[in-house]
């Protein structure tokens, strides 16, 4: 499986990463021989074979519709980059996602 | 060409609970920013979620009210997009196994024939927290309050079944009714508890195959609904006529100009990576928890409007103001249990209960100032003739008014209805004494005068004459 | 004194403090001092909170003259530093929280604390837990204390390197694919990965949320078992942690493991395995059956598929997991022409090379097109390992492994190739995969005097056999030693 460049730049894009154009380049080729060799999964049959998201066979934990306490705005907003007004400042967002 | 609208419509209702869906931060409204929050929700480094069963509760009612199954295993899944009202780069949401499918809702057609509105599904999600635009004028920043992120939330998928505007309403409006009901969400689409997002395409009638369909955003009410599917449709309609082409996108309701626009931005397309969460474990709901949950259901707003067109005579139009919410409806039974006549409390509901509720911004007729017993004591005193029903307009508003029941109105302001015939011959005596011009007319045939008559009399007696003793008089004097 | 008191291990210190022949403040101070002579060379700490150890020590005496002990009570446990701390700078030794302090404790940290135990500081790791020689940490390199010019391992490899080292008696660390093993091989000291849901994930920093554990790095056997006493249980916080009664891991250790059944896997003694580890495991697995354990063959047949499950799965977590980190609440920020642009920058920035590269590993396993082939198909072989390991534990109590196929490698040996850096996990990978408990604990040494670990792995929530079979190895054996920095 190779990975293109454009491809790399794709994937950089969803996880809002940034690289330069050299970085690309080795992430390319290292991605690539990681995904030759994850290939080798598909030697195996896997018919019939459930895939496992969790461990162990254990179900529902719940909590109950109960107010506990939070953490105040101070603490909420100590470790900000730029508090303002109780809230979180960030750059305006254009319309869309 | 004829054309045909395909509407599919995506609800989110918020639920009522006190929690959040992850987390035990209280989901109250109208707090600072930022101070319903904790490490869970505020998406801190370490912190983990844990599902409030109540979240669980809540879908499972709006499953058996909607028809939907209940599955018995289902899962959480991580929808990943950045943004920066959802703290931790992605929504906990349902993705492949969600608790609820396959149901329906009944609406009418545009002819008038029953129909059955397909849901697809109805999931369990979280909510994201919310973006404040300063006023400053060409700011160029957003404040972010996360008091509202991890609030639970359902939504609720139709199929594409929807074929008019006035299907579109019935379906919304019968979803409304239902979460209402069930005291799971609170219905206010003005302040966001109910938001809706519209899949709207069209096609030439009688075409199998769908046409590309646009995903309109930001419907937050009824009128707004009606609006964007007619402005859509017309918007797609003429684009092919043109010789365009449908895009399939996402566009902004907006609301003040009646219209849809499409979004500035052109982002790449959405690739969220679902995959289940592996912080939370896969839900299973045996068959017990859901017949528990439906010894719970109260009676659903269909049932309880044909119970009570038969039970209690109603017109349909009675039956399905009354049976708006049940708050309204338990109101009306109420009154009858203590006053049996049905129609006369209905009366009394539609014409001034509804009107002052309205006047004062009411949302339910239990923050009203009277009880179901204070209309049916004034029924009481109109039907023993204590009151007129004209009176009783006056009592109504000063129950309104003061909270006090209807006899402790009627004794202070004595407005006891006069049904003492000598009492009212004397101001019918002065009454045409003073108007022999009047007296002479009626008596050369200008009987329609008679209503001037009775009106005088009323007045003199200050409205507490009892009318149909005054008629009487009126005319054997006049006549006799 | 001093110098001699950093030689104890965790229980000769809880006797000690409890006969009253020392003071919290005395072992707090005597450990401080050790970190201040040493840590220059090996840099396992991130932050030293010196004024939070003697704080909580002499807290710890008050509460020991009071007679309210608890077996951690006044004794040193360095944290690995994506332990969420409150008040105390919390990195995951990257650049994207240099400045975090967090405003909550984690759980194991407030039992931790509610124990009485004194943190002398925070212990450097691979960012985000990422890497196997501790190579990736954003605050520099740990050195391994029996080697300068050796790596630690990894991710753990501040934990480990610190115990070593005799900077601090106990650590915890956390194990995703080998962290904790790992680097406890390298180093010679004990490492347990508990069973996965033992131990509360909540205020643990996620890596790979599905394969996390944390657990203790000790300079023996019962000191592990102490310390998994003091972390483990049922956590409402953690809707992944195991409702399980109290344990008393301590005082199962009898040192009696007459019929206790040995597994050896086939698949784990394959080409490559360096023969001095070869015979150093091949011994000690002599020495258990001569204890009186039964030993047999048994077979791991999927093995050979585990590193790469582990690299989708775990990077594809990964990829979701390091989402939060956009300098909306926290973290450093790096302004750029947008909201996007500023999301982008502050993450190519703050996230070191490694980081990067598995985040992209996993963003593109989980991406449109490609979720069935990868995730979902790593998914399902992640069944067939976890199968294989139940089919095993049917027949045997203990498999016994090598930890790693090598010592500890020099540092740059092996960052030029990630793929070959990743394979070097292949015997810890699985049990993680399998949930398991596991462990390792030093079975001898190389010829040029590195440490060599020997893995044990239980069936879930076999805790107990593993660390029995431990102790009675240990205490038949001389490896747990210390080096002469």
């Amino acid at each position: 499986m190779k990975i293109s460049k454009e491809e790399v730049e794709h994937v950089a894009s969803l996880a809002r990463l940034e690289f330069s154009p050299a970085e690309i380049e080795t992430f390319a080729s290292q991605l690539s021989s990681i995904l030759e060799y994850v290939e080798k999964l598909g030697e195996l049959d896997l018919a019939g074979v459930e895939p496992t998201a969790h461990v162990h066979e254990i179900v529902n934990a719940f909590r109950d519709d109960v107010v506990t306490p939070g953490l105040t705005n101070e603490e909420a907003l100590m470790n900000a980059p730029y508090p303002e007004d109780g809230c979180y400042r960030v750059a305006k967002v254009i319309e869309g996602e | 060409m004829k054309w045909e609208l395909v509407v599919g419509l995506e609800v989110h209702a918020q639920l009522l609970t006190d929690t959040k869906i992850f987390c035990g931060c209280s989901t109250s409204f109208g707090a600072p920013p930022n101070t319903h929050v904790c490490p869970v929700c505020l998406g801190l480094p370490g912190a983990l979620p844990v599902l409030n069963r109540k979240v669980v509760d809540f879908a499972i009612k709006v499953g058996l009210a909607t028809n939907c199954t209940v599955a018995r295993m289902s899962r959480f899944a991580r929808k990943n997009y950045f943004y920066p009202d959802l703290p931790k780069g992605y929504q906990i949401s349902q993705f492949e196994l969600p608790i609820l499918e396959h149901g329906y809702l009944g609406v009418l057609d545009d002819g008038g024939a029953p129909k059955d509105i397909g849901i697809t599904r109805i999931h369990m999600e979280e909510d994201a927290g919310k973006l404040v635009h300063p006023e400053t004028p060409g700011a160029d920043y957003s404040h972010v309050d996360l008091n509202r992120a991890c609030v639970p939330l359902l939504e609720i998928v139709s199929e594409p079944d929807i074929r008019s505007t006035g299907e579109a309403l019935q379906y919304v409006k019968k979803l409304r009714e239902i979460l209402v009901y069930l005291g799971v969400c609170d219905g206010n689409m003005n302040e966001g508890s109910m938001r809706i997002d519209a899949n709207i395409s069209v096609r030439p009638e009688g075409q199998e195959e769908f046409g590309t369909r646009a995903e309109i955003k930001n419907v937050n009410s009824f009128k707004s609904l009606e609006q964007a599917i007619i402005y859509e449709q017309n918007r797609q309609i003429d684009l092919i006529e043109d010789g365009g082409k449908v895009v399939q996108e996402t566009r902004l309701f907006d609301a003040d100009r009646g219209i849809t626009l499409g979004m500035r931005s052109k982002e790449e397309a959405h690739d969220y990576r679902y995959f289940p969460d592996p912080d939370l474990l896969p839900l299973v709901i045996e068959d017990e928890w859901v017949e528990a949950a439906r010894d719970t259901l109260p009676e659903l707003p269909d049932a309880k409007r044909s119970r009570f067109r038969s039970q209690y005579s109603l017109p349909d139009h009675d039956a399905d103001l009354l049976c708006q919410s049940i708050d309204m409806a338990d109101f009306f039974e109420e009154i009858v249990t203590l006053h049996d006549d049905p129609k006369a409390a209905s009366n009394w509901i539609m014409g001034y209960v509804l009107r002052d509720m309205s006047k004062d911004e009411l949302h339910s007729v239990k923050d009203a100032p009277i009880t179901p017993s204070h209309i049916a004591g004034m029924l009481d005193l109109i039907k023993a003739g204590v009151i007129s029903s004209k009176i009783a307009k006056d009592v109504f508003d000063a129950m309104w008014a003061t909270g006090k029941e209807a006899k402790v109105i009627v004794e202070e302001k004595g407005l006891t209805q006069i049904s003492d015939t000598s009492e009212i011959e004397g101001i019918v005596d002065e009454v045409l004494a003073a108007n022999p011009d009047e007296v002479a007319g009626y008596r050369g045939g200008k009987t329609k005068l008679m209503g001037f008559f009775v009106g005088q009399v009323m007045k003199a007696s200050r409205g507490k004459a009892n009318p149909g003793l005054v008629n009487q008089l009126l005319k054997s004097k006049l006549e006799g | 004194m001093s110098s001699e008191l950093t030689l104890k291990k965790g229980h000769e210190l809880r006797a000690l403090l409890d006969g009253g022949e020392v003071s919290s403040v005395e072992v707090a101070r005597a450990f401080l001092d050790r970190i201040d002579e040493i840590d220059s060379k090996i840099n396992a700490f991130l932050t030293v909170t010196a004024d939070l150890a003697l704080e909580q020590a002499e807290a710890a005496d008050k509460r020991i003259r009071e007679g309210r002990v608890k077996p951690l009570t006044g004794i040193p446990v360095g944290l690995k530093d994506l332990l969420v701390t409150k008040g105390v700078r919390t990195t995951c030794a990257s650049r994207i929280l240099e400045n975090f302090i967090p405003p909550y404790d984690g759980t194991v940290v407030a039992k931790l604390r509610e124990a009485g135990a004194v943190f002398p500081g925070k212990l450097n790791m691979d960012e985000f837990a990422m890497g196997s020689s501790n190579e990736n940490s954003a605050f520099g390199p740990v050195k391994n204390p029996w080697d300068l010019e050796r790596v630690p391992g990894g991710s753990s490899g501040g934990s480990a390197a610190s115990v070593a080292a005799c900077e601090v008696p106990l650590a915890l660390g956390s194990d995703t694919g080998g962290s904790i093993r790992e680097p406890a091989s390298f180093c010679g000291i004990v490492g347990v990965k508990p069973t996965y849901g033992r131990v509360s994930r909540y205020g643990l920093i996620a890596f790979a949320s599905s394969l996390d554990q944390i657990g203790p790095m000790t300079r023996d056997v019962k000191d592990a078992a102490l310390v998994l006493d003091a972390i483990c249980g049922h956590d409402p916080k953690d809707s992944t942690s195991i409702m399980k009664e109290a344990t008393d891991f301590a005082g199962a250790l009898s040192g009696d493991i007459k019929g206790v059944r040995i597994g050896v896997p086939k698949e784990y003694f394959v080409e490559g395995l360096d023969p001095e580890i070869e015979r150093a495991v091949k011994d000690a697995i002599a020495k258990l059956e001569e204890l009186g354990a039964e030993v047999k063959e048994v077979s791991l047949p999927h093995t050979e598929y585990a590193v790469a499950v582990y690299y989708l799965l775990a990077t594809a977590e990964a990829s979701s997991n390091l989402a939060r980190f956009d300098s909306v609440r926290y973290t450093t920020r790096v302004d750029g022409s947008d909201l996007i642009d500023t999301y982008k920058k502050t993450r190519a920035a703050g996230f070191g090379e490694e980081v990067k590269r598995r985040i992209m590993l996993g963003t593109y396993a989980l991406s449109a097109g490609y979720y069935d082939a990868y995730y979902r198909r790593a998914q399902r072989v992640r069944t067939l390992i976890a199968r294989d390991f139940a089919e095993a534990f049917k027949e045997v109590d203990v498999i016994c492994s090598p930890t790693v196929a090598s010592v500890a490698f020099k540092h740059g040996e092996k960052t030029s190739d990630p793929l070959e850096m990743y394979l070097s996990d292949i015997f810890t990978i699985p049990l993680n995969l399998a949930g398991l408990p596991g462990l390792s604990l030093p079975c001898g040494f190389s010829g040029e005097g590195m440490p060599i670990g020997l893995q044990m792995m239980a069936g879930p929530f076999r805790e107990e056999v593993l660390l029995k079979t431990a102790y009675a190895f240990e205490e038949a054996t001389d490896f747990s030693r210390v080096p002469g920095l």
